[in-house]
């Protein structure tokens, strides 16, 4: 960064420098200088293309990968995948197994600088809440990787479409990121809030004004139910018997597009696997799980829970939005709209999420 | 970071068959679990189960496993001097001293007599601590009853009561579903029961709904929920039901909260 960027953002505050933040144009080809600096130090994950890897013939794939330069990076449309991917992966190894003993793997060393939008940095705070804080300890696992990450705001300056509701539910805006950029004409507009990172900017960088905007509107209307009458509903006229969830029975496939699509999904499962070649050789993997999907609730002797779709529907949507509330103080939900986005059968949790608060305003 | 994933090997001590799928392992353990709580155990390459624990002593612990799965199949495999791995234990057990003072309703069905057994055996050991002990048993059928010593010896100490739901050459016992047993029950003083109550979940439901129409509040019910689990550390997400985890939460639960955990 050259003395005249410096002096613009630092003078004149009487504060100290790292109290500063730094804003600057670059063109894409200095953008790209500035990830090779930064990717000595940092893996650099944001949305990418994956040509064909879509869920249908002839379609792309968009989801979190490592990247070199600004023009890797998907940043006009949501990413199918959210980026939780990279702190939680699908599988991720627990154990080595090998005869009687049980080996850590060794984690990837490197920090991790993740291009992301305002929901799903919200997204982190609820799987922070479940994998950090919930229960007696932390999740090492995760938190290894978390305390590795770094955000880089991907700006929103209005909803990207249809699915969206981060205004209603109230994760629009963030501060929580280390760098926000904005896509402009073959140019990133930079706001560095993390001053570890201004060194990485090129001497070129040209001073600008730009501070990254919010969606201030949903292009849908989403109305959050109130909790606390619909923890009467629920307790004084059984609730979850309300014949909206028989609709969902119906028409619920229980393939778990949403459960894997949604940012703050975090269930998983354990499973140990033996090779076939060397059969005192195996792994302890936990592999992504989900609450719509079959043998969730299964257990060994044969007793199950929620068989019908409707109830998994009922689950999914009270823990999004009225059982984590009751735990953590906030909604689980972001309102990214992945699920809604991906439900092959264009069930919409949006609009379920509405249907409950004119219920329970119908029924008083 | 010490990693609660990490298990330590128990050495098996003891191998007791209690029926055709049903067998007691007894663990060397030194640090003791309080009863109703529950270990992750593993056989490395087979998996992980949640079990809980049937007896526990001065440096070791049992675990009563039925043969049901991949992990038990492979449990059951081994021989005294093999090695298990535990991590634990894990949740809430049962309120032993508010337990303490009251007359003890225990109704247990089947396999949920194992974590329960602890808490009989510790009612029964501190019988002047307790108004009185009573024992309702349900089993499949006579050849599905587990812990034959252990419940002759509280014969001799507390009120029995053992019922199966199908009867079998020489049974002499009650024949029928535990919830039989209970309009006949002494329950007096009705204030000073505590009632425990273990089983398969529609057992439970309907052991529950018999006491409160006998006039026990609610308060004066606790229950053990059993529930799919991976971590056992309220990371995993099978066992949520509501708001609660029953890894973290549970898995004894007083039944004025139990009543609003809807799957």
């Amino acid at each position: 960064m050259n003395q005249e960027t410096l002096d613009q953002h630092e003078h004149g505050s009487g504060e100290t420098a790292s109290l500063e933040m730094c804003r600057v144009r670059l063109s894409y080809k200095e953008a790209d200088l500035l990830l090779g600096v930064l990717a000595s130090q940092y893996r650099i994950l944001a949305p990418v293309r994956l040509p064909g890897r879509g869920r249908f013939s002839d379609q792309d794939a968009i989801r979190y990968g490592e990247i070199h330069s600004v023009g890797e990076i998907v940043h006009q449309e949501r990413a199918h995948f959210s980026p939780k991917e990279v702190v939680f992966p699908i599988s991720q190894t627990l154990f080595h197994l090998t005869e009687d003993e049980m080996h850590e793997p060794a984690g990837d060393p490197r920090d991790l600088l993740i291009f992301l939008r305002a929901c799903d940095i919200h997204g982190f705070a609820r799987l922070d809440d479940i994998f950090l804080r919930n229960g007696l300890v932390p999740d090492p696992y995760y938190a290894r990787r978390r305390e590795k990450v770094k955000f880089v705001l991907l700006e929103c300056r209005q909803s990207l479409d249809a699915y969206c509701f981060c205004v209603a539910m109230g994760t629009n805006r963030t501060d929580a990121n280390a760098m926000a950029v904005r896509f402009a004409d073959e140019q990133l507009l930079i706001e560095m809030r993390d001053p570890a990172l201004f060194s990485a900017l090129p001497a070129t960088a040209e001073p600008v004004k730009f501070t990254p905007e919010f969606p201030a509107t949903d292009s849908q209307t989403v109305s959050i139910p109130d909790s606390d009458r619909l923890q009467t509903a629920i307790r004084a006229r059984n609730f979850f018997a309300h014949p909206m969830w028989a609709d969902y029975a119906k028409r619920c496939i229980a393939c778990g597009r949403c459960n894997t699509h949604c940012v703050t999904c975090s269930c998983f499962t354990t499973y140990d696997i033996a090779d076939a070649q060397q059969p005192l050789a195996g792994e302890r993997r936990r592999v992504w799980a989900g609450c719509h999907i079959d043998r969730f609730t299964d257990m060994a002797g044969g007793h199950h829970f929620r068989d019908d779709n409707g109830s998994r529907m009922r689950y999914k949507t009270m823990h999004k939005i009225f059982d984590f509330h009751q735990r953590f103080g906030r909604h689980m939900c972001v309102g990214c709209g992945r699920c809604d986005a991906h439900c092959p059968e264009y069930l919409s949790f949006a609009e379920c999420i509405t249907r409950i608060s004119h219920v329970l305003e119908e029924e008083g | 970071m010490t990693n609660p994933y990490q298990p330590q090997p128990a050495t098996i001590l003891e191998i007791r068959p209690e029926t055709a799928i049903d067998t007691t392992f007894r663990l060397a353990w030194d640090i003791p679990p309080a009863p109703g709580q529950f270990f992750e155990v593993s056989v490395p390459r087979l998996g992980e189960a949640p079990i809980s624990i049937s007896a526990i002593g001065d440096g070791y612990l049992e675990m009563t496993i039925r043969k049901v799965g991949r992990v038990t199949e492979g449990i059951f495999a081994l021989q005294p001097g093999d090695r298990l791995y535990l991590r634990g234990p894990y949740g809430h057990g049962f309120p032993l001293e508010h337990l303490a003072g009251s007359r003890l309703l225990v109704a247990a069905g089947g396999t949920g007599l194992a974590p329960v057994k602890p808490v009989i055996q510790y009612a029964l050991a501190q019988r002047e601590r307790f108004l009185g002990t009573d024992i309702l048993l349900g089993f499949r059928s006579p050849e599905d009853m587990l812990f034959r010593e252990a419940i002759a010896d509280w014969q001799q100490h507390g009120a029995v009561y053992v019922t199966v739901d199908r009867s079998g050459p020489g049974w002499t016992g009650h024949t029928g579903v535990i919830t039989q047993l209970i309009p006949a029950l002494d329950l007096s003083p009705l204030e000073q029961i505590q009632a425990v109550v273990v089983g398969p979940p529609l057992m439970m439901k309907f052991t529950v709904l018999a006491l409160l129409e006998r006039g026990l509040r609610e308060d004066q019910i606790w229950v053990s929920y059993e529930r799919r689990m991976s971590c056992g550390l309220g990371k995993c997400g099978h066992c949520k039901i509501n708001e609660k985890y029953v890894c973290v939460d549970g898995p004894v639960f007083n039944f004025s909260d139990a009543r609003w955990l809807i799957d």
